[in-house]
């Protein structure tokens, strides 16, 4: 293993610190429990919002705390759920007093730390709703599986939502934004290598040289298929029909009910893309996949899009939602209206993403 | 089961698990994110820093502590899941400072019942379960049986055993190993094997009667 580390132990604690040294005036730390919140917080009168998960997807969670984006983020050790005290005790430092809401990726760990935290929560008397993002096309099948995992749509989300808090909208508003978002959103990814997890010091998984693997998860989840490397025409058209081209997907994700004061299931249907459907459209790096490929691949998909009648309204192209230092990319399209193209120009000051101030 | 071998069970536990940390984490490689036995080590020693505060307390809050400790130091699926176990096991016997054989089927029943519920756990989805369960239902027999303390112990853990290998055929239904679909059948599953090892530890301290069990290892 070669990293720029010092101790697989250190790596999240002493990226904590390099971040609250190098951007005073975005985000502070708070330290055992961890976690990322805006320098300003709590910003009095206003919906908060708690994200977190696994270490190693920088610049996700706590490269999105900002104005115009979380309140907070809870990072767990390398792709490992944070704990309940860290989201609770987040939650407590940026309620405004006008409720939080946590956006949380649909892995098992992340979901049952996050529920055990929002229960915590409300018993200490702040209302806390929950949205699961679970965007990933690359799981087709929710009855025998954990389903779709939370991946690009995320990032959209948490943008959106965070614009729609400055905004001035309820908790139930900003909730419903990010079930629409969520619904609205979908992502596949690909991987051309392994990534190292520090703590492991070994790669996750082995892929040779001339392979590479079609629906990769974020922690190096196996997709859909492994196969024979192609041009990234090829593997840009995998990806974008695998997006457009689903079908209508149904589950039902576990959600606090304010009225029954209890966990309900609510069925969640994503309808398909169809012709004319505006979208905003990002091409995202797992870590290793330099600026250059991801150009070569937004062309392709641009081409994709107007070929099948989607009209591309927005992007976004970089290294967002990484997977460490894995090479290969995501593509994620999100059906846009006026509201959401409103909310996505809204300014918004993060140490990942910022325009407008 | 006295209050000294409850700690000195969860002290023996934090041992084992250091001991398999390694082979948990290998199990948890093909089918999972190869983490199981380096977050179940962190938990555990988080415990262990845990226990000197409340020796002087009873079973329960000992049991409750102890959970609190893991779900607040291991993340990912298994610090819920077991830290409810510990937690949910204290509630059933808290106040006791000593523990009948009823006592431990209650506890068992209450810390299978509390995964379950955070899980929403069915049996064969290769899972914790598929070891706890026919742990707790060979150790509710046995008692039925009058079998004393360490005979029902061990056919506890015995059933643990055969439902932890039971599991290397099953394919995933939960959590990251559901992904893997097909490809995880063969494969025996982590979390089985930890709580293999928990109440292997268990029986092996009430059996020693004060000598620490190490050397565990499936």
């Amino acid at each position: 293993m070669k990293k720029l580390i010092n101790k697989p132990d250190d790596v999240v604690r002493e990226e904590l610190e390099g971040l609250a040294l190098a951007y005073p005036d975005i985000v502070k730390v708070h330290f055992e429990p961890n976690f990322v919140y805006r320098a300003d917080a709590p910003v009095e009168g206003q919906v908060a919002i708690v994200s977190g998960g696994g270490s190693g997807h920088e610049p996700m969670h706590g490269g999105l705390v900002g104005v115009g984006m979380l309140s907070a983020a809870c990072p767990g050790q390398v792709f490992t759920s944070p704990t309940p005290d860290q989201m609770l005790e987040a939650t407590k430092m940026v309620n405004g007093g006008a409720g939080v809401l946590h956006i949380v990726k649909n892995y098992t760990g992340d979901v049952m730390n996050f529920e055990m935290a929002a229960d915590m929560a409300r018993e200490e008397g702040i209302r806390v709703l929950s949205i699961l993002i679970d965007d990933d096309v690359a799981v087709k099948d929710s009855l025998y599986t954990a389903g779709r995992r939370g991946v690009g749509t995320t990032v959209l989300a948490e943008k959106l939502c965070g614009a729609a808090a400055e905004k001035g909208y309820s908790l139930e508003e900003v909730a419903g934004l990010c079930r629409k978002v969520n619904i609205n959103g979908r992502s596949m990814g690909m991987a051309l290598t392994s990534c190292t997890v520090p703590m492991a010091g070994h790669p996750t998984f082995d892929l040779p040289e001339d392979e590479m693997e079609i629906g990769i998860g974020i922690h190096g989840e196996p997709g859909r298929t492994r196969m024979k490397l192609q041009t990234a025409d090829e593997i840009t058209e995998m990806l974008a029909l695998g997006i457009i081209e689903d079908p209508a997907y149904k589950r039902t994700v576990r959600e606090w009910d304010e009225g029954q004061s209890e966990w309900v299931e609510v069925e969640l249907v994503d309808p398909p893309f169809k012709k004319g459907d505006k979208v905003l459209a990002f091409v995202n790096s797992m870590g290793g996949t330099p600026a250059i490929e991801l150009a070569i691949v937004y062309r392709k998909l641009h081409e994709i899009c107007e070929k099948k009648g989607l009209k591309i309204v927005r992007n976004l192209i970089g290294p967002i939602i990484t997977s460490l230092e894995m090479q290969g990319c995501s593509i994620t399209l999100l059906k846009m209206d006026d509201e959401l193209i409103e909310l996505w120009d809204d300014p918004v000051k993060t140490i990942g993403l910022r325009w407008g101030m | 089961m006295t209050k000294s071998q409850v700690l000195k069970w969860l002290e023996a536990t934090a041992a084992v698990i250091e001991k398999n940390r390694q082979y948990l984490t290998d199990l948890d490689s093909p089918i999972g994110d190869a983490d199981h036995g380096i977050n179940m080590d962190r938990g555990f020693k988080k415990v262990t820093s845990k226990l000197p505060g409340v020796g002087d307390k009873d079973i329960g809050t000992i049991l409750k502590t102890a959970g609190m400790a893991l779900v607040t130091s291991v993340g990912g699926a298994g610090g819920p899941l077991y830290g409810t176990f510990l937690m949910d096991a204290g509630k059933a016997v808290a106040g006791k400072d000593e523990l009948s054989d009823d006592d431990l089927v209650a506890l068992l029943d209450a810390g299978l019942k509390g995964v379950i519920r955070i899980g929403k756990t069915n049996l064969e989805d290769k899972t914790m379960v598929d070891a706890l369960h026919p742990a707790l239902e060979a150790l509710k027999e046995a008692v039925a049986d009058g079998k004393n303390t360490v005979e029902a112990l061990h056919l506890m853990t015995d059933a643990a055993h055969e439902g932890m290998k039971a599991t290397i055929p099953m394919l995933a239904r939960k959590g990251r190993a559901s992904y893997v679909g097909e490809r995880s059948i063969g494969h025996q599953d982590p979390g089985a094997t930890s709580s293999y090892l928990l109440l292997k530890t268990l029986t092996e301290t009430v059996e020693a009667e004060g000598q620490t069990p190490f050397g565990t290892s499936a």
